[in-house]
């Protein structure tokens, strides 16, 4: 998430005084238990009184995910990212420890991996996102680590085996690949921030002049808003990062070390010596496969969720709010929009349970701390229009390698991500 | 559209610092205490003794710079921007503030420390003498 991006929109509150409590005897389920389905369940518990609230998630884990990055460059062990499930969820709210399987939103009803039917009266779904490795042929995430692959989205585990590669690489310099996919992902800034700091840790290992670094970007861009699509060029340049543009990887030799990019020119092999496979991302496959993805347009092939872009309210299931990774929406797959969204989808079924309206709105925002070398971030916050959306304008300049921003990332990110988890940011 | 939340800052540095806000807390609010109160006491603050606190207090504006670069990983030639280097000012400024009010503190107390005279006489005789 917006590293220090959260980190600022963390200071500053999303929601207006705390509202009063609403009284219900509904039950809530939340599907998924990561960073949008532990704050709504923190969330629903503080604004709901007498509601039954279900958790539905296998994993045990919690995963700070901005974290992976600090890892992956070597300034923090992979334990960094690594807390329980189980100390984020509020007293009164139900665990099940098993995956959904299906979701039926017809019959109010979702079925879990252990075969258990669950109805609810309302579903927050945060199912979050599916890295297709498998998509990429010849892809094997065993080996990350090993002769210069690298994957910083994996696990921690891999974040630090990428980071061992990467000491490895750092030290005779070569040739080193970056891309991204061509499906939409959770923060990404990261592919972008990692080139950055591997250039930087080159420089300062001295053997950045036998090195060759280059950006592969799937369209004609460096990033979805201008602006900052640009600055991102500008610095490239300034660092001798090559970029291309219109390559997608398609499959990879880890033996061999050679990658093959399809491009609009037909397919393009390369060969290399560190590189940062990031995998094709889609919606948790227990929701694209369901009535709640979107049936066409963009957002219908990865099954993302169709959701009202403002509310998050499901267009054709009301009593279904999507937030978190899994929304169909054209921006915001960060734990800063997490911040935002999921107030807002739970003021609207506050206020349906209260016979009122609600006019909150999430516009959009997102927030990208973009490294642009170990000891200064840009930090990057916008809004589904591209407008720039500082959360301290004439302070905190957005475009502005700064070393407060950095500062922001490094320390003030993860406590401010941990009590958005416990409903207090 | 965005306010700043006291109540969310508080939750962010508790999380942030753990145990250390406590303690850190504990000891601003012993520092402030101590200086109030040998203010009161002394009538007045002694310019000596405020200028004695304050050469000592640069080491605590110095520290509180080393450990914001150690906990940041990061140096301060990382600054980058009119309000890297303001932070970095103001960094120095809260160890040194701190410091000062604390020595100061300190100094004016051990004064009227109990056992104060007996303590000082025994280092000055355990300190080596020269030969006779
Ligand atoms: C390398 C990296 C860097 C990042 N950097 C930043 C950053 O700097 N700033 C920022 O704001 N964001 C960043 N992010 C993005 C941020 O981590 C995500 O946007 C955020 O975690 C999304 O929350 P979520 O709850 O939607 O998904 P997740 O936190 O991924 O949680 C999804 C949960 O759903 C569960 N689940 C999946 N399928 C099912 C099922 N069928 N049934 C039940 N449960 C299921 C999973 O087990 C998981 O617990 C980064 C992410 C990565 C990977």
């Amino acid at each position: 998430m917006g590293a220090a991006g959260l980190a600022a929109g963390g200071l500053v509150s999303a929601c207006a005084p705390a509202p009063e409590r609403v009284q219900t005897s509904a039950h809530i389920v939340i599907a998924g238990a990561g960073a949008a389905g532990l704050t709504a369940a923190s969330r629903l518990a503080q604004r709901l009184d007498g509601a039954r609230i279900t958790i539905i998630d296998p994993r045990v884990r919690h995963l700070y995910q901005p974290g992976f990055t600090l890892i992956a460059a070597g300034l923090q062990p992979a334990r960094y990212s690594v807390s329980r499930t189980a100390s984020y969820l509020p007293r009164d709210v139900n665990w099940i420890e098993a995956g959904v399987a299906e979701f039926d939103p017809d019959a109010n009803t979702v079925v879990t991996s252990t075969g258990q039917r669950v109805r609810y009266d309302y579903l927050f779904a945060a199912v979050g996102i599916d890295l297709d490795y498998g998509a990429i042929e010849g892809m094997d995430t065993s080996l990350i680590g090993q002769n210069g692959l690298g994957s910083v989205y994996h696990s921690p585990e891999a974040a630090e085996a990428t980071w061992r590669s990467l000491d490895r690489f750092a030290e005779t310099g070569g040739e080193a690949l970056f891309l991204r996919p061509a499906t939409e992902m959770k923060c990404a800034g990261a592919p972008l921030k990692y080139t950055f700091i591997v250039d930087d840790i080159l420089r300062r290992r001295g053997t950045r002049s036998r090195s060759a670094l280059t950006y592969a970007a799937h369209n004609n861009v460096l990033f979805s808003v201008p602006i900052v699509s640009e600055k991102v060029r500008m610095l490239y340049q300034d660092r001798a990062v090559d970029t291309l543009y219109g390559h997608v990887l398609k499959s990879i030799d880890p033996g061999a070390r050679r990658a093959v990019f399809d491009t609009p020119g037909g397919e393009v092999e390369r060969a290399y010596d560190f590189i940062n496979v990031i995998p094709p991302m889609r919606a948790a496959a227990a929701l694209r496969n369901s009535p709640l993805a979107w049936t066409s347009g963009p957002y219908a092939f990865d099954g993302w969720a169709e959701v009202d872009r403002y509310t998050l309210r499901h267009v054709r299931f009301p009593n279904v709010f999507v937030v978190g990774d899994a929304t169909g929406v054209p921006k915001g797959k960060t734990a800063a929009s997490v911040k935002w969204q999921v107030p807002v989808a739970i003021d609207h079924l506050a206020a349906e349970l209260a016979g009122t309206q609600s006019d909150s709105r999430y516009d959009g925002y997102t927030s990208c701390p973009l490294i642009t070398r170990l000891g200064r971030a840009m930090l990057v916050e916008f809004d589904y229009q591209d407008n720039l959306t500082p959360s301290f304008p004439g302070v905190i300049a957005p475009l502005e390698e700064l070393w407060i921003s950095w500062v922001m990332k490094t320390i003030a990110l993860k406590p401010t991500y941990v009590s958005m988890l416990r409903g207090e940011a | 559209m965005q306010e700043l939340d006291p109540g969310v800052m508080l939750a962010v540095l508790l999380e942030m610092m753990g145990i250390w806000f406590w303690i850190l807390g504990a000891l601003a609010l012993c520092g402030l205490t101590g200086f109030g109160w040998i203010i009161v006491r002394e009538r007045g603050l002694s310019s000596g003794r405020l200028v004695r606190s304050q050469a000592f207090a640069l080491l605590a504006g110095a520290a509180a710079l080393v450990l914001m670069a150690h906990v940041t990983k990061s140096g301060f030639t990382d600054a980058g921007g009119p309000i890297d280097w303001l932070l970095i000012v103001a960094i120095f400024a809260g160890g040194w503030i701190g410091g000062t009010i604390l020595i100061y503190a300190a100094m004016g107390w051990w004064r009227f420390m109990p056992g104060q005279e007996r303590l000082v006489a025994l280092i000055t005789r355990l300190r080596p003498q020269p030969a006779a």
